[in-house]
């Protein structure tokens, strides 16, 4: 009988084609609405969480800061300002094992390098082990940069695979040994390149073209240091919790021990430190905040189409009078009528979802490319689309289904 | 007698009953069909054919009175219950055919079996079956906006005998038709009555027609005036 109801409605469906495809737009919109908001979304959601979340959750990010937002206290950095190599000594001596290490970089700049016709653009940056360490580089020809280094202060550099590409033509055996050479603020720093890394799009570089996107040069902690004014003096460091040290604690105590030993007398600057760990609480509560806002907006289109659905239904139930009354007279039972426009109604809104969210799909894959974004469907989204649509006719449709099973065969059966 | 089909006894019927302007239609109608009968009940417009017809064919229940249909006293189902006897026990023939639009000649005829359970292949084996006897095989998979008026009161016939039903219900089934189509339908009833022995009540507001009929049953304002065997009647 079910089967029987179904195909009895497709074909009614298909008899009456623009019909039912004007019912079905509402939901068609609404749908694909929400799978496209959905989609980009989580495309969005799961590049920004990834991108802060190779950075570590254990992480705590230490800068300085102006005290207060008054003017008057407002003034240049001077070094007294700066945390300083002692500082950080006695933050590990302090904190012990509870701070598993402390990374420091200094980026000494941008710059481009040009060979011929090519040309590669680059970020100049000394990290110390701790800082390499997070940066989880996986190398891909050559060798990463040692204590060793540090402490010999060897010109050395890794290069991502992207300037290997563009430099050497992607020859990463040529690239070894060779000589790199970049001009900062009218300076030349020389460095002999060791290893090479691949470079791995974080998302973040949406809006360049492929030719235009900066890649790091890492030079070991110490060489930098050397080259760049101010080398010892730093305006911010990140450090990792140590096992079992809880990263939203140790930020609180870590900035406190600062300011209360080092910047109590300082009269305009502090240290602020956040741990992203909460960076990542707050983001993700945002950006589900954002998702839910849009799903709103595309449930009401839902809703729109769900109540064009009735009205179509209605219109079509009145319509069909003479119809239900023959049923009704050959042996259909209320049940049987009722079941039969409640299939109808969920047969268009099944089928409108099904387009909605194919359409819904299309789009959001289309934004999520566009935006630079990895774009995936989810499942469970999608799932929840079917179901909902099909819950939307039977909502929908119950109410003029119940009407045409209760018509008076014997009105019904009269009406012109 | 065993072989009645249909007994109703002292059939009333009111509407607005319990307030000032009640009124009685049907003032206690006696009615006995047997089986393999043709029986026409006649009547002008406002006799009380209609809503005798309507009683009769379960679509409405009478203010008092019994209602026998094939042994089944009808009197206190439930509206399911209704439903599936006129499902099983009464084939309706309409004036205006009441075929389901956009839907084939054969689906038509399979539709009071679909709500009769019935499998699928029977039911096709069936309808097919039915649709030769009416004449209206070659056209089974046309659709009824296909079809001319006496076409489609063919199909509908047939419909109408697909669950074996115990009588034939036909309101004025050829009041929509011009003389000559009517008189294929007819032909075909009585076809149907001699050859299969089918019981047929014929809702008619025409005497001539009502006078081809085995018993001629007469309606006025609510009561049978007259009951007797029709004149022309072929038998």
């Amino acid at each position: 009988m079910l089967v029987e109801n179904i195909k009895l409605c497709l074909t009614g469906l298909m008899a009456n084609k623009i019909r039912t495809f004007l019912t079905m737009l509402g939901i068609i919109i609404g749908i694909a609405a929400m799978i496209a908001i959905m989609t980009v979304s989580d495309a969005m959601n799961s590049s920004v969480m990834n991108s802060m979340g190779s950075m570590g959750a254990d992480k705590i990010e230490v800068f300085i800061m102006q005290k207060g937002y008054d003017e008057s206290t407002s003034r240049e950095m001077k070094t007294k300002d700066y945390f300083t190599d002692e500082m950080l000594d006695d933050l590990k001596q302090t904190f012990g094992n509870r701070i598993s290490g402390i990374a420091l970089s200094k980026d000494i700049g941008s710059s481009r390098i040009e060979k011929g016709k090519s040309y590669a653009n680059i970020q100049l940056k000394g990290l110390n082990p701790t800082a390499l360490k997070s940066e989880n580089l996986s190398m891909l020809k050559g060798r990463s940069i040692t204590e060793k280094d540090e402490e010999t202060l060897s010109k050395i550099a890794l290069v991502s695979d992207k300037y290997v590409e563009k430099i050497f033509g992607g020859d990463e055996k040529a690239a070894l040994g060779s000589e790199i050479e970049v001009l900062v603020d009218n300076k030349y720093y020389t460095y002999t390149i060791v290893g090479v890394y691949q470079y791995i799009d974080s998302g973040m570089s949406a809006g360049f073209s492929q030719n235009d996107i900066s890649t790091n040069v890492y030079i070991p902690f110490a060489v930098a240091k050397m080259q760049v004014e101010k080398g010892d003096l730093y305006d911010e460091f990140s450090l990792k919790a140590g096992e079992g040290t809880d990263p939203d604690t140790l930020c609180f105590e870590v900035q406190n021990y600062i300011n209360t030993k080092y910047y109590e007398d300082n009269d305009a600057y502090e240290s602020y430190a956040y741990s992203m760990k909460a960076q990542l609480k707050q983001m993700n509560s945002m950006l589900s905040t954002q998702k839910n806002a849009f799903m709103a907006i595309g449930a009401i289109a839902l809703l729109v189409g769900g109540i064009g659905v009735m009205n179509i239904m209605i219109v079509s139930i009145t319509e069909r009078t003479r119809e239900i009354g023959t049923r009704k007279a050959l042996g259909a039972t209320n049940n049987d009528i009722r079941l039969q426009f409640i299939i109808e109604a969920m047969v268009i809104c099944l089928l409108g979802g099904i387009i909605g969210i194919i359409t819904g799909l299309l789009f959001g894959m289309a934004a999520t490319k566009v935006m630079g974004y990895q774009g995936t469907a989810s499942v469970a989204g999608i799932l929840a689309c079917v179901l909902f649509s099909m819950a939307f006719g039977l909502f929908f449709g119950y109410y003029p289904a119940n009407k045409a099973a209760k018509m008076n065969p014997i009105e019904a059966l009269r009406y012109e | 007698m065993n072989d009645i089909i249909m007994s109703a006894r002292d059939i009333r019927k009111s509407y607005n009953v319990g307030t000032e302007n009640e009124l009685e239609i049907l003032h206690g109608i006696d009615l006995d069909v047997h089986k393999g009968e043709f029986v026409s009940i006649v009547g002008s417009s406002g006799s009380g054919k209609s809503t005798f017809m309507n009683i009769l064919g379960l679509l409405d229940r009478p203010t008092s009175g019994a209602y026998t249909l094939n042994s089944i006293d009808v009197s206190k189902s439930t509206d399911d219950e209704l439903s599936h006897i006129r499902n099983r026990e009464i084939g309706f023939v309409f004036q205006t055919y009441n075929l389901i639009p956009r839907t084939s000649a054969i689906k038509n005829v399979e539709l009071p079996m679909l709500y009769a359970r019935v499998p699928e292949r029977e039911r096709r084996e069936r309808a097919e079956m039915l649709l030769e006897l009416v004449g209206m095989k070659e056209r089974m998979h046309h659709t009824p906006d296909e079809l001319s008026g006496g076409q489609k009161q063919r199909v509908a016939i047939a419909r109408s005998l697909v669950n074996h039903p115990s009588m034939i219900l036909a309101d004025e089934p050829t009041g929509a038709l011009d003389s000559a189509t009517g008189r294929i339908v007819m032909d075909l009833f009585h076809k149907l009555h001699k050859e299969n022995g089918i019981t047929i009540v014929l809702i008619t507001h025409s005497n001539e027609l009502a006078e081809e009929t085995e018993r001629v049953v007469t309606l006025k304002d609510g009561h049978i005036i007259t009951e007797r065997a029709g004149l022309r009647y072929a038998g």
